[in-house]
């Protein structure tokens, strides 16, 4: 109870920090958008490959950037936490009674709702430019979860690395040198068939694909509910996991300091 | 550990990689007094407040503070506990009422009672007016009665200041000099101050310990410390830096002065009798063939404290840093 009610103040912290930056309420906001865009008119001839199944690229599309989104949004999220070392925040909530725990969950909340939020615009978005599900309300929910668990285990990673690392450095490196490879050895952007076989075997390894295998799969016509299910565990136990091991790691930062 | 003190270490080591921290460090703090921690900058003395506050643990060692194991139960040390660090843990982004509604909700309290804790401390703190502001605009002076606010939110019996006043305008150190006396005896706080201003430990402590190289070297009042020390103290400032031990041997020649050190330009000695003794240690110098800037008489200071018990003076080491 204790950790929930903490993991709620520190939520609101968050949220309300991230409103006072206008600036980066719109890069958020815009980003995905200018994704969106951008690789739908790339990868436009996409749909035109022998083999290629949906009917056009920006119904395949849309679904990779919502996870791509949400990924990235994970990946980077441990700055935050290297901000409020640097200035102390972090020292004085751990010599406080605050739970541990709620100083992760509090920051991953934050995560889960502005991903929430740009994955609506995304969807809308693709919408707007013509994507059909024929999955509809529950596929596109189930879209939506899965890329905020994807979100939470990359953010609660990039949490705990933060914190082992101190360093913003170490940060920026890590995400930039994981985050894109992450992406494109999953099928985000192209059929899983179209790609090579080493490209497959990777993937399934890969939380990534697992998100998006799960969005795909329930936006179909007729969804292999027993696939998404699997997938939506796979991903629960990620996030279950980094959390843990995140929390974790404030006990290695405390030794260290 | 059995113990009447309230906050009480000993044999507190640590090493950070092939730095030894603390080696050895140990000391006791009565109830309702203010403790000061003196020494230069990496010494241990913010090694200590970590550990005292549960920040970290000791390699080995054993502390206590308000009657609990600071090892064996630091949930029921945290309760008991405030801190304000040297480098202060405000959130920038939030203002002055959201840091210490959240500071006070961690700590349990809740609705009125929150909301009437939170008006009366920045009431107090002179922050009534800023309240609403999000501290990034805060004056250093602002934001650290802020800080001493929000390690007050709860009522703590013990109350930790890491550099309270390291990076203050003077005439505000003089304000936050005020209110620690204050928090003392108005209010019956135990106080642990870490310092390296001789100044503060002097004023605001009514006991202090002299840390070098992660160890206690003298314990006791400002007064006895300095009563330890006898007669006067003597500095001269050479015109030139002296390279070769010539002061050294010119001032051996002088009877009624002891403990001559030399750092730099500086020569300092003890006499019993400072004005007496000048003319004959102008005249030994000059005889050496050594150009004196300037000479000052003083009753013993801390700083002669320190030197005395460490071959450094820690105004020139802060000088230097």
């Amino acid at each position: 109870m204790t950790t929930l009610t903490h993991s709620w103040f520190m939520t609101t912290r968050h949220l309300r920090n991230l409103a006072r930056q206008p600036w980066w309420i719109a890069i958020t906001l815009v980003q995905p958008v200018i994704w969106l865009l951008l690789f739908g008119a790339v990868f436009k001839a996409t749909a035109d490959i022998p083999g290629f199944a949906a009917d056009s690229y920006i119904d395949y599309l849309t679904p990779g950037i919502v996870v791509m989104t949400a990924a990235f949004a994970g990946g980077w999220a441990g700055m935050g936490v290297i901000e409020d070392l640097n200035r102390g925040v972090i020292d004085r909530f751990l010599v406080s009674p605050v739970a541990r725990q709620a100083l992760i969950s509090g920051r991953l909340t934050q995560l889960g709702i502005v991903s929430l939020i740009q994955s609506l615009i995304v969807i809308t978005l693709g919408l707007l430019a013509g994507a059909h599900f024929p999955g509809g309300a529950t596929g596109l929910a189930v879209l939506v979860v899965a890329s905020a668990l994807l979100g939470a285990s990359l953010g609660a990673l990039s949490n705990g690395m933060a914190l082992l690392a101190r360093k913003e450095e170490t940060v920026i490196a890590a995400s930039n040198f994981i985050l894109l490879p992450l992406t494109f050895l999953s099928s985000a952007f192209m059929q899983r068939n179209l790609v090579p076989g080493w490209i497959q075997s990777v993937a399934r390894y890969n939380p990534v694909e697992w998100t998006v295998q799960a969005g795909r799969e329930a936006l179909t016509a007729t969804p292999d509910w027993s696939l998404v299910l699997s997938r939506l565990g796979l991903l629960v136990a990620l996030t279950v996991a980094c959390t843990w091991l995140a929390t974790r790691a404030f006990h290695t930062y405390q030794r260290a300091v | 550990m059995q113990t009447s003190a309230t906050i009480e270490a000993r044999d507190l080591t640590k090493t950070y990689k092939d730095v030894r921290a603390l080696d050895g460090l140990g000391f006791a703090v009565e109830a309702g007094t203010v403790f000061g921690l003196l020494g230069p900058n990496g010494a241990g003395k913010s090694t200590t407040v970590k550990i005292l506050t549960t920040l970290t643990r000791p390699d080995s060692g054993q502390a206590s503070v308000a009657g609990v194991d600071v090892l064996r139960h630091p949930d029921r040390v945290r309760r008991a506990i405030g801190l304000v660090a040297q480098r202060s843990g405000v959130d920038l982004e939030a203002t002055g009422r959201e840091n210490l509604t959240l500071q006070g909700q961690v700590y349990g309290l809740r609705g009125a009672e929150l909301r009437s804790r939170v008006e009366e401390l920045l009431e107090r703190f002179g922050l009534a007016e800023a309240a609403d502001r999000v501290d990034r605009g805060y004056s250093g002076g602002m934001q650290r009665r802020l800080d001493i606010a929000m390690g007050l939110i709860h009522r703590p019996q013990v109350l930790f200041l890491d550099e309270p006043t390291t990076g203050l305008d003077p005439e505000v150190r003089a304000d936050m000099w005020a209110e620690i006396a204050h928090l003392s005896g108005a209010e019956g706080l135990t106080i642990l101050l870490t310092t390296h201003y001789l100044e503060e430990a002097d004023r605001l402590a009514g006991r202090l310990a002299i840390v070098d190289r992660g160890r206690v070297v003298a314990e006791g009042s400002p007064d006895e410390l300095k009563g330890q020390l006898r007669g006067d103290a003597i500095q001269v400032e050479l015109g030139d830096p002296e390279p070769d031990g010539r002061a050294h041997a010119a001032l051996d020649r002088v009877p009624g002065i002891w403990e001559v050190t030399i750092e730099g330009r500086s020569l300092r000695a003890r006499t019993g009798n400072g004005s007496a003794v000048v003319p004959s240690v102008l005249q030994a110098l000059e005889a050496g063939g050594l150009r004196v800037a300037s000479v000052t008489i003083a009753r013993p200071s801390l700083d002669d404290v320190y030197l005395r018990h460490t071959g450094r003076s820690l105004a020139r080491t802060e000088e230097k840093a």
